[in-house]
């Protein structure tokens, strides 16, 4: 399996690196907190850790720690806009069941 | 789901806790609102795709208020209740503003709840609704803002970074700041707008550096030159002309159009679209060599013309040339040369026109930042320091905190506080100030910082306490004490105390704005308006109060050294006295105290003699005449 974005999504990471003018890629992540168990994170990533995996997908390189990519593996990640508010949306097939916002969620 | 935006390393918000802040750009003729997302400072816009909202209010027939671009409509057809360009009545007086231009019907002030702070020195204005204050006109702007940005970002706003011409004074910031919080906006900082379009080019990345920057509004012109050191923008000086800008542009295509087709003055409607077509051409002209203008006027006349852009910057010469006076001005002002400018930055929709960009580069010798759009700028850098103080950075990103929000001084005898920072002083900072001791032979001294606007120590906020130790044996009021107050860019307060003959010293370093909320802050202040007058009354009780300790000190050491020279029954009157005063002391009445001041210093006159007398015998005594140096 392995994480993919879409052309959206990996156009708009682009943008923002280059913006950023630093960084290697973009890491995702689950954290456990939230109303439903774990929520997602979205982070720039300025440096690797040793027991990373890395994917690279549309010319992005995205970034997992080891404890993450069992919940999320097979995600794909979107960029879209809903009304006014725009931003980045996991589509994870791992997900069971989610809290009513989608910000957290259980496997 | 909702939707994500990337944070920076380490970063990530807990679902339901995004910190969700923006910069708001308030301005005269537009305004905007601008966030970081994904760490990128984009505005926000409407539904239809507006950036720009115009800064126009329209209280409706039917009780309900509008704002934007359908009350612009309105301003021709229901003057009186349609409300322009408040931003210039903002914390303004009946006196500052010229009644004669407007077409509202402005009123005295009374004191309203949404208002109090700045209703003593504010004008309000007549409408349907009932009298507004600028405030509250303000805050309808502020609040269509507010709900535009959580409707974009799907959530609450923990904040606003809301910017000021570097100008505005105190009443002016106030009544800005009053606004937001009626339109239930909690505002994290307000930034001058000339540091918030500094920040948007990340001119505060660089270490230092002096800047202008140059504000071509709708209707206004602003001129300011910043200086950067260590992360920190000072206003260096400002200037500008609140009567020229984009608009007067308009109004010279606008006379050309009626001189070339030799038309008489025209009716309003008219020449409201006349103008409108002089700003299409306008505009049209910024990226092309000439501009055609057609239209179909009222009583059938049709008009057809075309405008070069040699024209057109012959037309506008002298415009153009009215802006480089401040420009002047303000150089002078800050003391500076042309060739000591680091940069300039071009803001406001009017710095498109290309002769304009020419005239600025060949004034300054060196090419003008443009490549961030000129009406955004503003509200850009004020959502990258929004971003930065909704904490949406790590620490390790500098906070631009470039003034002191209250005052910092320290204790003196008699639970007085000694302002020594004044309060809205730009940072870094560093001040002096000297103090001595009070009893003779005094070798410590303890000194107690504090924080605040009030008269008494108990009544400001204790920062930290510290002892000065190893001040050689004095008397009283010989030692002189130098105590340095020093802020530097992160708002990091050091104080240290020395000795000036001895050279011993002790210092002592605090945090002041830690844990002092906005609200706080807001509080300590109103408490100190509202109580100068007791204030100012407890200062005067404790000063009478320490002189008299003072004087009591003094007469009792004379009396302990010399009551030989004087007969027992003066010097039971003398002690009478101390002990009338000493009583008399602990009592609330400064007047009285003084008055026992005076009575124990009458009381004493006679010893005084005496001892001066002693004295000088003792010194002249046994010695040649010639060998006392005259």
């Amino acid at each position: 399996m392995a994480i993919t974005l879409t052309q959206s999504a990996a156009n708009r990471v682009e943008t923002f690196l280059a913006n950023r003018g630093k960084g290697v890629g973009l890491r995702l992540g689950v954290k456990t907190t939230g109303c439903s168990g774990m929520a997602y994170t979205l982070e720039f990533v300025d440096e690797l850790n040793e027991e990373d995996t890395a994917f690279e997908s549309n010319g992005v390189k995205i970034i997992v720690d080891p404890k993450s990519l069992v919940y999320i593996d097979g995600t794909e990640l979107d960029f879209t806009k809903e009304g006014l508010n725009e931003g980045f949306k996991f589509n994870n097939p791992n997900v069971k069941d989610e809290c009513g916002c989608g910000e957290s969620f259980t496997v | 789901m909702a939707l994500l935006q990337i944070s920076e390393p380490g970063m990530s918000a807990a679902p339901h806790q995004h910190k969700l802040a923006v910069g708001i750009d308030l301005g005269t003729t537009n305004s905007l609102v601008a966030t970081v997302r994904s760490g990128l400072s984009s505005v926000l816009s409407d539904e239809h795709g507006h950036a720009l909202l115009p800064s126009v209010v329209h209280y409706l027939k039917d009780g309900s208020v509008d704002v934007g671009f359908s009350a612009q409509k309105q301003q021709n057809l229901d003057p009186h209740n349609t409300i322009l360009s408040v931003k210039r009545f903002m914390g303004r007086g009946l006196k500052d503003i010229d009644v004669s231009m407007s077409p509202y019907h402005f009123v005295e002030t009374t004191s309203t709840e949404a208002n109090k702070s700045t209703a003593n020195q504010m004008v309000q204005i007549e409408t349907r609704a009932g009298i507004k204050s600028p405030v509250e006109i303000s805050s309808e702007i502020l609040k269509t803002l507010k709900i535009r940005a959580e409707k974009s970002l799907g959530g609450e706003l923990v904040g606003a970074v809301i910017t000021v011409p570097a100008y505005f004074d105190d009443a002016q910031r106030q009544a800005t700041k009053d606004a937001a919080r009626l339109a239930g906006i909690n505002v994290l900082r307000l930034l001058n707008e000339p540091t918030a379009a500094a920040v948007a080019y990340g001119l505060d990345n660089a270490s230092e550096g002096v800047y202008v920057i140059y504000d071509l509004g709708g209707g206004t012109f602003d001129i300011s030159i910043l200086k950067l050191s260590k992360g920190v923008f000072e206003v260096l000086a400002t200037n500008g002309d609140s009567a020229l800008g984009g608009d007067d542009f308009d109004q010279r295509i606008f006379c050309w159009i009626l001189e070339s087709s030799k038309l008489s003055p025209r009716n309003a409607y008219d020449t409201r679209l006349l103008l409108s077509k002089a700003r299409e051409a306008k505009e049209w002209l910024t990226e092309h060599a000439e501009a055609n203008i057609s239209c179909l006027l009222s009583d059938g006349e049709f008009v057809n013309l075309t405008l070069s852009t040699d024209q057109f910057i012959t037309l506008t010469a002298n415009l153009v040339q009215k802006t480089l006076s401040p420009t002047r001005k303000a150089l002078r002002d800050a003391g500076l040369t042309i060739e000591e400018i680091n940069g300039i930055v071009m803001v406001g929709g009017a710095t498109r026109m290309p002769q304009i960009r020419k005239t600025v580069a060949e004034y300054f010798k060196q090419t003008p930042l443009t490549n961030l759009d000129p009406d955004k700028v503003v509200a850009l850098g004020a959502a990258i320091q929004a971003n930065v103080l909704a904490g949406n950075k790590s620490d390790a990103d500098l906070l631009l905190l470039d003034v002191i929000p209250l005052s910092l001084g320290l204790e003196t005898f008699g639970g007085l506080a000694e302002k020594v920072i004044h309060r809205n002083s730009t940072l870094p900072v560093a001040r002096a100030q000297e103090f001595t001791t009070y009893k003779d032979g005094q070798t410590a001294m303890s000194i107690h910082v504090v924080q605040g606007e009030r008269e008494l120590v108990s009544d400001c906020r204790s920062l930290a306490r510290f002892e000065l130790r190893g001040i050689p044996p004095m008397v009283a009021g010989a030692a002189r004490i130098r105590v340095t107050f020093t802020v530097d860019a992160d708002g990091l307060l050091s104080v240290s105390a020395r000795e000036t003959s001895s050279n011993v010293e002790a210092n002592i370093t605090v945090k002041p704005s830690y844990g002092l909320s906005e609200d706080e802050i807001t509080s300590m202040l109103k408490a100190s308006f509202n109580s100068a007058e007791a204030d100012k009354k407890a200062r005067m009780l404790a000063e009478a109060r320490v002189d008299a300790g003072a004087i009591i000190e003094a007469v009792r050491a004379a009396l302990a050294a010399d009551s030989a020279l004087i007969s027992e029954q003066e010097k039971l009157a003398i002690e009478a006295e101390i002990q009338r005063l000493s009583a008399i002391k602990e009592t609330q009445d400064a007047d009285e105290i003084h008055q026992a001041v005076e009575a124990l210093n009458q009381a004493t006159e006679a010893f005084a003699a005496a001892r001066m007398d002693a004295s000088i015998s003792r010194a002249f005594a046994g010695k040649d005449l010639d060998s006392i140096n005259l």
